[in-house]
């Protein structure tokens, strides 16, 4: 049942982050992303991560995507623009597929990686259901308490450094 | 159960497409949800290996990572729309200022 689940999940992930990739139109590209979010939500949901799968929706789908689109609606800039021709004819086809293979080559060397793992290092035995909000409210608010003021200076710094960078320029 | 690995297998596959969509794509809104996909693609691995070893720690890391994830799509796209401002365009191509 969670194997197939699993599949289920992760061909829309993988689907909807390719459709991504692939589309033309930003606007599309945010609602395929949208819709791997909510893919990767079910996956959190299989690993008994309830928790994190609802702040992925509400966080990612909800408050980060949403920025996304009303940037995209703002600008309004509905394709693509074609690379100048003097660089796609010198150095553009040739980049890309460059970059294709790279990054071919790079999913190859994860997946060497990921499956040279020594599995029996983790063992699946103990781990029963210790992501419990409590215990993950527990373990933020003492052992990670530093680490999560810290995280309210990042979101200030980055809220003013926003405000400033996006308003119009007065001179 | 599902065994560990298939969750670290798609996980390595959406990070290589998230890669593959900062080196292709030539908007740079694109740019940023690819990069979006990459940070998905990690936290999966965070979540995943936190379950199988049994601990909560994963979990806090996702946490932060999307506390992260939020505050560099803020300043990214307040840079963007102060890049459109200026060239008109979205295309990577265009901003070549520090350059040499």
């Amino acid at each position: 049942m969670d194997v197939i689940a699993f599949y289920v999940f992760g061909a829309i992930a993988i689907a909807a982050s390719l459709g991504v990739v692939g589309q033309r139109n930003p606007m599309h590209s945010v609602m395929l992303l949208i819709s791997s979010f909510g893919a990767l939500a079910g996956l959190y949901v299989i690993l008994d991560a309830p928790f994190t799968a609802v702040t992925q929706i509400i966080i990612y789908a909800g408050a980060i995507m949403v920025l996304f689109l009303f940037v995209v609606m703002l600008l309004n800039v509905p394709r693509e623009e074609p690379a100048p021709a003097s660089l796609a004819g010198m150095l553009g086809p040739r980049a890309i597929k460059a970059a294709a293979v790279l990054s071919v080559v790079m999913g190859a060397e994860l997946l060497y990686a990921v499956l040279s793992i020594a599995q029996s290092f983790f063992s699946a035995g103990h781990a029963g259901s210790v992501s419990s909000v409590a215990n993950i409210g527990q373990a933020l608010f003492t052992k990670h308490a530093f680490a999560f003021e810290v995280t309210s200076i990042l979101i200030l710094v980055s809220m003013v450094g926003a405000v400033v960078l996006a308003q119009k320029e007065h001179r | 159960m599902v065994p560990l690995n298939y969750f670290l297998v798609l996980s390595a596959v959406l990070f290589a497409i998230g890669t593959a969509g900062v080196f292709l794509r030539r908007n740079l809104i694109t740019v940023l949800l690819s990069v979006e996909i990459m940070l998905n693609a990690v936290n999966l691995t965070f979540v995943a290996v936190g379950r199988y070893l049994g601990t909560v720690d994963g979990q806090i890391i996702v946490f932060f990572v999307m506390t992260v994830a939020a505050a560099e799509a803020a300043v990214g796209l307040a840079l963007v729309i102060s890049l459109f401002r200026h060239r008109e365009t979205l295309s990577p191509d265009a901003f070549t200022a520090l350059k040499w």
